[in-house]
């Protein structure tokens, strides 16, 4: 395998990350000004950002953390909030189980919601090298990695200074949609989809705290698409 | 605000746990060293049930309410959906989610 290939291959990660970027940005800009705003040194921000490595958790944890909430209800709630990743762990494990174990473990540090979505659907394909997959996979991780950290770090010194008029943070849903209408190319993941989205969304009506609806949606949406692919298999009423 | 070392330890704890949450199953199944077959056709779904999670509601919830018809995020999310239809290109469908949501948002 030749440097130019590893190169496009990575290339290719870090390019369909870009419009991701559009939208973490601003994220990472925020996690950083929220935490000096709460009363966290910049070490500790910096550090949430480093070792949770996780926006929606991170947020939560600052918020807590400003409250003077108990260390014990600040970390349960943000697991809380990355439970969602179990799913994200699952999905991917069945493809990079023969992988040596030190890449492994730097696959799971840099796994978030964006680098298992855009990468989840070449995983899936057999025509695809495993180089192939991990460096693609990398080069969308890692570089979510780097904006995170340098926009954290820039949200710290200077504040978040993007005008919220510009909602930049409504790009990563139309990634997530981009990417959903490439995965329902059969009837039951349809039904996977259609239910996810429904308990999703009806949850999110209900409860705003702790992120669970995504977790609780996706669940229930898997678990309608299995049933219904179980169903159509047996010969059943459809 | 508390204690320094305490807002530390959340932090230690909370990036070990997330650490543990993300290696959870590439853990458990590199240790039998196999995925149940009945289990990976259930994780067929996954992606499906996840992306549709994390989309929808971020277009047409906001603030524990359904937003309106109206709604530029509800515009400019139909009008990227309807995008994802004429073509796969990430950058057109961004474009016009973006582009719609700002104008709607323009002539709100």
């Amino acid at each position: 395998m030749g440097a130019t290939a590893v190169v496009a291959d990575v290339r290719q990660g870090v390019r369909d990350v870009s419009p991701i970027l559009v939208g973490i940005a601003p994220f990472g800009l925020i996690a950083g000004a929220a935490g000096i705003e709460a009363g966290l040194s910049a070490a500790q921000t910096m550090g949430l950002s480093v070792f949770v490595f996780a926006g929606a958790s991170q947020l939560a944890a600052i918020e807590l953390i400003g409250q003077d909430a108990g260390v014990g209800l600040i970390v349960i709630t943000a697991l809380i909030i990355n439970a969602r990743m179990l799913m994200y762990s699952a999905s991917i494990a069945p493809h990079i189980l023969g992988y040596r174990n030190q890449l492994k473990l730097l696959m799971t540090y840099v796994l978030t919601d964006q680098a298992y979505a855009l990468s989840i659907p070449r995983f899936q394909r057999t025509d695809l090298s495993d180089a192939h997959k991990t460096r693609y996979y990398l080069g969308a991780a890692l570089t979510l990695w780097v904006v995170w950290q340098v926009t954290t770090a820039i949200g710290i010194v200077v504040g978040a200074a993007v005008p919220p008029a510009l909602q930049l943070d409504f790009a990563i849903p139309l990634v997530f949609l981009a990417l959903l209408s490439k995965s329902i190319d059969t009837s039951g993941r349809q039904v996977a989809a259609i239910v996810g989205a429904i308990v999703a969304v009806l949850w999110a009506l209900l409860d705003l705290r702790y992120n669970l609806g995504l977790l609780v949606g996706a669940t229930v949406g898997v678990l309608a698409g299995t049933v219904w692919d179980a169903v159509g298999s047996d010969g059943g009423w459809r | 605000m508390i204690e320094q070392e305490m807002v530390w330890s959340a932090i230690g704890l909370i990036a070990v746990g997330t650490f543990a949450i993300r290696g959870s199953f590439i853990g458990l199944f590199s240790l039998i060293d196999a995925v149940p077959a009945r289990i990976e056709l259930v994780l067929g779904f996954v992606p499906a049930a996840v992306l549709a999670a994390l989309a929808i509601p971020s277009i047409m919830v906001a603030d524990g309410s359904f937003v309106g018809v109206t709604d530029p995020r509800l515009i400019g999310g139909a009008a990227a959906a309807v995008t994802t239809i004429i073509t796969d290109n990430m950058f057109a469908i961004i474009t016009v989610g973006m582009g719609v949501l700002w104008i709607a948002t323009a002539l709100g």
